[in-house]
């Protein structure tokens, strides 16, 4: 079923060419308002969810959202007992806000009285205030069947049919959160990284705060209204994490995060316009994810792809500088039995004892560092290359200091200090290799011995 | 205002429905509140979603245990997902939920769209039962008949409480110092997925015949009560179900009962129960015996008032000590000049205490036998008297042990064993006596009182 409605949207393709090449030119009113209106949220949106997460308070507008609900039941209920229209909605906007900004401020308190964590904090204002406004609504259902009816939309959104009027309440809720977030930004800066320090400054961090929060009740309740609160929860939380796997840094932080919230928008408010069948909401909510997962990805700061090779390229890295150790070590064992004469070169085979390589993924690593220039194959030979034996004799000297050092002064057993001194060879950095010389009778250019006898070959 | 229309048909099945998993839950959420993941019954009421949709396509029906086994699936996959998340890629706990159940929820809505056009595949209806309802759909066991949903429920009680009971030692080191535990060979992050896992199960066959409002509160709202009563696990596991329990049942009368006030019929049993679990919280918030504002007050004024009562008692005794001997009651007879009575007005100029609180401290010292009234001011009885030495000597031998030990300048000490001296045990001065020299004699060059044993009465 899922494959047919799709398919006989895309069959007539001339037709859906035309409406895609009037979705993105913004030709028709209605697409234009829901497109804007959704991007101004999400940039808003990506802006102050920066904060939020810094502030590790990814959630808050989960617990925001749905402390909304009982002000908006109390509000319809008292603009009806005064005879007015219920459901006018500056009186709901006003009702909800007001719930919304009781619960944030219920936050603070149950953090600071009674110091229980965050998201405890969350998860009891959402709860109660949730099921306040339930029960509440259950009331009101009952008081008056019908007229009630669809009181819930305001929380639960309405996309894909946003009006003027919702666009102009959107706008102004953005430019309020971005111009609070602009003049305040170093202030709320110091309240995501050390709200101690703020203090200590002068700052009230209760003031910041109530900032804060009051910023992210403002894109709630207008988000809300317009698009649904599951998917302003998202722009929340989804924009501001993708934005952490491309910087370290704040204010790169908050533009990108506002970038991919607006992305994230477009992508769903034209997706969804070309397949009117689709909920609006979600889609947008689904090209803000696949938008995190790019981010995580390939974002440059801590994007898993490049982590990944970064972790792959240093284990290669290490391997081959095994492998020219191993090279060294077995030359030099050779040297020793023919009286000083260096081999130029070593069996392959004989390189098998030295560690538990199989012979297949060894000669793989020898056919890798002789792309690297640091060996020289003839035949079953082996051989260093200028470059390589550099780097071996460097290498051979950082195990064996290290390996002396771990027998002179940390006391280690002889047969323990091959397999300590491994581990550490590939990171000693030159400071500490002088300092090491300097402590072992003034070693400076020479390889020493190894203290320990060297695997023989099979 | 009784509880009119009360039926204990119905009633009394919805009341045991709602305990049961309120219990569940709260018992779980104990352990998901110490661990700050408190909103994942949220999360995972949102991302069993996509579970729906599936069972749905693949057997054409709204319900059933197909629907029930894809939501415990899509909420075990969300839950492996944040923590993914959270460990690989390092993203913050509390947005790594979000990423995730939003994300979810979306996939679910649409593939709802795809699958089910025509049907009504309302998340709200299909897997977010109501309680109310419990009572109507009953199997017989044994010749009783007893609602589904309670019989379900209890299941999952004895199966959350079977894993506590089996797994308390490791639950705790795990939850407190997963490390610790790591290092001892107990699988911090197996007790992890056990412990999600089982939420996972039972928010979701809560949802099912309670509503998912029920089980979002009850995880976090009577946990966190009990943090006010108690900071050790055992005594919280049980608090916060105790508390889970009764918000269940006071939930639910208050359905009946409160609406009635304004003239109303009855309301939504679970978001009553989630408000007077907040009832509850806020109690335990007041008066909860450990992080209880008002008991927190209470023990700050009685300490305050000990600390007073204690001045005017070691004041005495140094009178006594400065007329020369203790207890000089032969001093009686003599008017006016009696070394060892002191007045209110004497007593408020030299502790430097309002006479009007002055008055009042000695009026207790006096209903407790500590001193006694005379003619011209109070004198010590042997009870005060006996106090009163003890805690001299707390001060003396503060005062050598801060020159001794901790060479302080001779003109600082004072102030220390001044605010020691309120605390210090008997145990503790003898640690004190042995840690300093064998004197008699404290740095002022004062006599420390040897140490008594309480009166005979």
């Amino acid at each position: 079923m899922a494959l047919e409605s799709i398919g006989s949207t895309a069959v007539d393709s001339p037709e859906w060419t035309e409406s895609l090449l009037r979705l993105l030119t913004l030709a028709d009113y209605n697409s234009r308002i829901v497109v804007l209106g959704t991007m101004l949220l999400g940039c808003a949106a990506g802006v102050v969810g920066s904060f939020t997460l810094l502030r590790k308070r990814a959630l808050v507008g989960d617990a925001i959202s749905h402390a909304m609900l009982p002000g908006l039941g109390l509000a319809f209920l008292l603009a009806t007992l005064a005879g007015g229209d219920g459901k006018f909605l500056p009186t709901l906007f006003a009702g909800a806000a007001t719930s919304g900004l009781i619960g944030a401020l219920t936050i603070l308190v149950l953090r600071s009285t009674w110091r229980l964590s965050e998201d405890a904090a969350f998860g009891i204002v959402l709860s109660v205030f949730f099921g306040a406004g339930v029960a509440l609504l259950g009331v009101i259902q009952s008081l008056e069947a019908g007229h009630a009816a669809g009181l819930e939309g305001f929380i639960y959104g309405k996309t894909a049919s946003l009006s003027w009027g919702d666009l102009l309440a959107i706008a102004a809720a953005a430019v309020v959160a971005l111009l609070a977030c602009m003049i305040w930004f170093k202030e709320l800066t110091l309240l995501c990284f050390d709200s101690a320090y703020a203090e200590t400054q002068g700052y009230s961090t209760w003031w910041l705060d109530g900032l804060h929060m009051s910023l992210v009740v403002i894109i709630t309740i207008t988000g809300m209204q317009a698009v649904g609160l599951i998917l302003v929860i998202a722009l929340l939380v989804i924009p501001a994490a993708a934005a952490r796997f491309w910087t370290n840094r704040l204010q790169p932080q908050v533009v990108i995060s506002a970038g991919i919230g607006m992305a994230g928008c477009f992508c769903g408010s034209i997706t969804s316009a070309l397949f009117p069948d689709l909920p609006a909401g979600a889609v947008m909510i689904l090209a803000c994810v696949l938008l995190f997962l790019f981010s995580l990805l390939f974002g440059m700061e801590h994007g898993q792809v490049w982590r990944g090779i970064r972790r792959w390229q240093w284990q290669q890295a290490l391997l081959r500088q095994h492998l020219l150790r191993a090279i060294y070590e077995r030359a030099e064992a050779k040297s020793e039995s023919q009286n000083g004469s260096i081999p130029a070169s070593v069996e392959v085979s004989e390189l098998l004892a030295a560690r538990s390589w199989t012979r297949a993924r060894l000669e793989r690593l020898i056919e890798r560092a002789q792309r690297e220039g640091e060996v020289t194959v003839i035949g079953t030979q082996v051989s260093l290359s200028k470059s390589g034996l550099i780097q071996a004799q460097r290498l051979t000297h950082q195990h064996r200091l290290w390996e002396l050092y771990l027998i002179t002064y940390a006391d280690v057993a002889l047969q323990q200090v091959d397999r300590l001194a491994d581990d550490i060879e590939h990171v000693l950095e030159p400071a500490v290799i002088h300092e090491l010389e300097r402590l072992l009778q003034g070693r400076t250019d020479a390889v020493p011995k190894s203290p320990h006898q060297l695997p023989e070959s099979i | 205002m009784g509880l009119v229309g009360w039926t204990w048909a119905l009633d009394g099945w919805i009341v045991v429905a709602a305990t049961l998993c309120a219990m569940s839950c709260a018992l779980l959420g104990s352990f998901l509140v110490l661990r700050g993941t408190s909103l994942l019954g949220d999360a995972i009421s949102h991302a069993v979603l996509p579970g729906l949709a599936i069972a749905f396509w693949a057997t054409g029906s709204r319900s059933g245990t197909g629907m029930l086994l894809a939501a415990v699936g899509a909420a075990i996959v969300t839950v492996f997902l944040i923590e993914a998340l959270r460990r690989s890629a390092g993203v913050d706990r509390g947005a790594s939920m979000g990423v995730v159940f939003t994300g979810m929820f979306a996939v679910g809505m649409i593939m709802i769209v795809q699958v089910a056009d025509h049907v009504d595949l309302d998340p709200n209806c299909v897997l977010y039962g109501s309680i109310e309802l419990t009572p109507l759909d009953q199997w017989s066991i044994g010749g009783w008949l007893i609602p589904k949903a309670v019989v379900t429920l209890g299941l999952t009680f004895l199966l959350n409480s079977s894993f506590v009971w089996l797994f308390y030692k490791e639950l705790l080191l795990t939850t407190f110092d997963g490390d610790l535990a790591d290092s001892m060979g107990f699988s911090s992050r197996f007790m992890h997925y056990g412990l999600m896992s089982l939420v996972a199960v039972t928010a979701v066959g809560s949802f099912e015949s309670v509503g998912s409002i029920l089980v979002v509160a009850m995880m976090v709202v009577p946990p966190a009560a009990a943090l006010m009563m108690t900071d050790r696990l055992h005594a919280l596991l049980w608090w916060s179900m105790g508390l889970a329990a009764l918000s269940a049942v006071t939930g639910h009368a208050s359905a009946i009962v409160v609406p009635s006030w304004f003239g109303q019929g009855s309301t939504l049993t679970s978001g009553m129960m989630a408000v007077s679990a907040g009832g509850l919280l806020l109690v335990c918030g007041l008066f909860g015996a450990r992080r209880g504002l008002v008991t927190r007050w209470w023990r700050q004024r009685s300490f305050a008032a000990q600390v007073a009562a204690d001045d005017v008692l070691g004041y005495l005794f140094r009178l006594e000590e400065r007329a020369g001997g203790v207890g000089t009651t032969s001093a009686q007879g003599k008017v006016g000049s009696n070394p060892t009575v002191a007045d209110v007005g004497l007593l408020s100029a030299n502790l430097s205490q309002p006479l009007k609180h002055c008055q009042r401290i000695v009026a207790q010292l006096v209903q407790r036998g500590e001193i006694e009234s005379h003619r011209d001011g109070y004198q010590l009885t042997e009870a005060g008297r006996h106090r009163a030495q003890l805690l001299v000597r707390s001060h003396r031998l503060w005062e050598l042990y801060l020159v001794e030990q901790a060479q302080f300048e001779i003109d600082r000490i004072h102030d220390k064993a001044e605010a020691w001296e309120h605390v210090t045990d008997e145990s503790m001065r003898q640690s004190l006596d042995q840690a300093t020299s064998q004197t008699d004699l404290d740095p002022h060059g004062s006599q420390i009182p040897p140490e008594v044993s309480p009166p005979r009465t």
